[in-house]
């Protein structure tokens, strides 16, 4: 294992490191900042996933980690050794583009061979990859056809096998099922997680999905305006996200404005404008003080009958049904306005009707009070 | 109008459509009977006719004109022995104007890719430079390239001046001059085409490769080269075919010594008196290109099923 920058956990190798690295298109006053001073370190064999809205440098990253551009600032090591200056042909890492970039003048065959034959391998070293290649994305059958006549679920699956087929250190997978229908997304997305588990090789992928990247992966970076917000497991990301960007990126947030009345040793009151209290956790990584956002999902907000103690009281404005559950939009006394998600039920249909009269309530380890 | 007219069934719309296309065809048509068939079907008949005194033909039926483009009749003895001038010049034809289809692709497809790669905004304007030239006179344009040439031309002077030579070099009225020449006059014929090709081409797919681990040389040849091929093809014919029945070029920068196929041409038709050989050797000229054709093509899009 290499030595260079081992990461918290233990028996963990950092496979790519990004240290620093900020990325400028143009100059002057074009200039516009893809990257500002991004560091990160994604672990081997894991899958991550950089997770953000167009626009927010996720590509950019992907790309640099492959070579098609340089960092302004700041290095790129793969296992320790520094490649920011070595060319896309000389990285050990491979990719899987948006457009599949399939070569149409040669057939699928031809399409996974042509790495291994570039790296100058082996004529029968590379009939048994290629082989062994088809079979794992399950197209043997149609591995003389050309790539204009399979379907677009199966030139996904040519090109995972083509960027697979060198065994790179890194997969790079740049937004590879958005092209793709629902369902064939559904299935793929099982697809591309059992690749990952049988070859081993670390994947990096990139989505502005946010519910791909919580099924998916081991870790998410969620990325806005050049930086990474934060990185996590899905569940940090979903239950402890970083900051409002990443609370009302991922999932449905509501957002209550309130202010700190006290603190506890781990839970902090807070009372809302029109006078109601009521409790949240405790931030473990800053002291909260005056007027806060305090965030909470809608599956934790939950109604009860008006007037129960410890609830706010709340009218229903609104019901919309979602088929699993039922969305349950809440006004405040003070006119703050929530959302309340529950499941569907058989014989619950007429609970709170709209313009009910209700009491709102929510554990206190469910809220957070989110920074700045 | 009918009823059938008022609610036409899908067929029925089908049917007029196709009428009407049939009828956009009629003018290239007719332009394809009158101006291409009618004129080669003329040079045919032509060319197994004896030649007139004074020029034109005689209407009796002979196989001379095709006899001579290959062999000569000695006047006195009637010996026969192959005809070593024309036979010269139909090998100078086709060595000259292979030479340009290849030169032209050497400085042609570079250009090409460079446009190609420009931003789309500048694009055009790198178009314009290339078309430029058609805007002149090809006789004018010859006799520029005649004044880069001479002994005591541009090209010359300059080498002179740079001292990398004392004496000038004698390029006017030699093959290199009508090379020159042609690569100059032709190139754009090349360009277009070959932009045409690489503009459609996607860069996504040269990026793959080099991901692939493929450097840049085999970019080009595995990956670009296989997928402009249809433009490399177009651009090549555009050259060759032209070239080889060359006139102004070789007769302004070759001089007499030098004369390809199109000059012998127009000289029997004019001082030679012999219609019916120029007929034959029109045709001789058309076979050559069929030929070349025929064999480029198929050997370029072997190996490759694409494009």
């Amino acid at each position: 294992m290499s030595e260079a920058a081992t990461v918290d956990t233990a028996n963990t190798t950092t496979a790519v490191d990004i240290r620093g690295v900020s990325k400028i298109f143009g100059a002057g006053s074009d200039a516009f900042t893809a990257l500002d001073d991004v560091s990160v370190a994604i672990r081997e064999n894991e899958f991550f996933t950089l997770l953000g809205p167009s626009g927010c440098g996720k590509t950019t990253l992907l790309r640099l980690i492959a070579g098609f551009e340089h960092a302004t600032r700041g290095t790129v090591l793969l296992y320790g050794e520094d490649i920011s200056d070595q060319p896309p042909y000389e990285r050990p890492v491979n990719t899987v583009f948006q457009s599949y970039a399939l070569f149409p003048h040669l057939t699928v065959a031809q399409n996974v061979s042509f790495g291994l034959e570039m790296l100058g391998r082996e004529k029968s070293e590379i009939r048994e990859a290629v082989d062994r290649m088809l079979k794992l994305v399950r197209m043997e059958p149609m591995r003389n056809r050309r790539t204009e006549q399979i379907s677009g679920g199966q030139q996904q699956r040519v090109a995972l096998a083509r960027a697979l087929a060198p065994r790179p250190k890194v997969l790079l997978l740049d937004e590879p099922l958005s092209a793709l229908d629902l369902k064939l997304r559904k299935e793929m997305q099982g697809e591309l997680k059992r690749l990952q588990h049988e070859t081993g090789i670390t994947f990096i992928f990139v989505t502005h999905d946010q519910e791909e990247a919580l099924t998916m992966s081991d870790r998410v970076a969620v990325m806005n305006e050049g930086r990474i917000l934060q990185v996590g497991s899905p569940r940090e990301i979903y239950d402890r996200p970083g900051d409002r960007f990443v609370a009302s990126f991922i999932g449905e947030m509501n957002f209550l404005v309130s202010k700190i009345e006290s603190v506890e040793s781990d839970r902090v009151r807070v009372v809302f404008p029109g006078g109601a209290a009521a409790f949240a956790e405790r931030p473990k990584d800053f002291e909260p003080a005056g007027e806060v956002t305090l965030a909470v999902r809608p599956e934790y907000v939950r109604i009860e009958n008006a007037g129960t103690p410890d609830t706010l009281p709340a009218t229903v404005t609104e019901k919309v049904y979602f088929g699993t559950d039922t969305h349950y939009h809440l006004r405040l006394h003070d006119g703050a306005e929530l959302v309340s998600r529950l499941q569907n039920a058989r014989g619950r249909e007429d609970t709170h009707p709209v313009g009910d009269r209700v009491g709102v309530r929510w554990a206190t380890g469910s809220a957070q009070i989110l920074k700045g | 109008m009918t009823a059938d007219a008022v609610n036409p069934t899908e067929t029925a719309i089908r049917e007029r459509q196709v009428r009407r296309n049939w009828l956009l065809c009629v003018p290239a048509l007719v332009l394809l009977v009158f101006a291409a068939s009618g004129p080669l079907l003329i040079v045919l008949v032509y060319s197994f006719l004896e030649p007139g005194d004074y020029s034109g033909v005689i209407w009796k039926f002979s196989t001379e004109g095709w006899f001579q483009v290959v062999f000569s009749r000695d006047i006195f003895d009637e010996t026969i022995s192959l005809a070593d001038a024309h036979l010269s010049i139909i090998w100078r034809s086709a060595s000259l104007s292979l030479a340009t289809t290849a030169l032209t692709l050497l400085f042609g497809f570079p250009t090409a890719y460079f446009i190609a790669t420009r931003p789309e905004s500048h694009r055009a304007a790198w178009l314009f430079l290339i078309t430029i030239p058609f805007w002149t006179n090809l006789l004018i344009r010859t006799f520029a390239i005649m004044e880069v040439v001479r002994n005591e031309g541009i090209l010359n002077s300059a080498l002179k001046g740079l001292g990398v030579i004392d004496e000038p070099i004698q390029l006017l009225y030699t093959e290199t001059a009508v090379l020159i020449g042609m690569v100059y006059v032709y190139l754009p014929l090349m360009v277009l085409p070959l932009y045409a090709a690489m503009e459609r081409l996607d860069f996504r797919l040269v990026e793959a490769a080099y991901d692939l681990y493929a450097t840049r040389l085999r970019v080009l040849r595995r990956v670009i080269i296989p997928l402009v091929k249809p433009g490399i093809v177009a651009g090549s014919i555009l050259v060759f075919v032209p070239s080889l029945g060359a006139y102004v070029t070789p007769r302004v920068l070759g001089g007499g010594k030098n004369m390809m196929l199109g000059n012998l041409i127009e000289l029997q038709f004019g001082q030679g008196r012999n219609w019916p050989l120029g007929a034959a050797l029109s045709l001789t000229l058309l076979v050559i290109v069929t030929v070349a054709l025929l064999f480029y093509v198929r050997n370029v899009s072997r190996g490759s099923r694409y494009g």
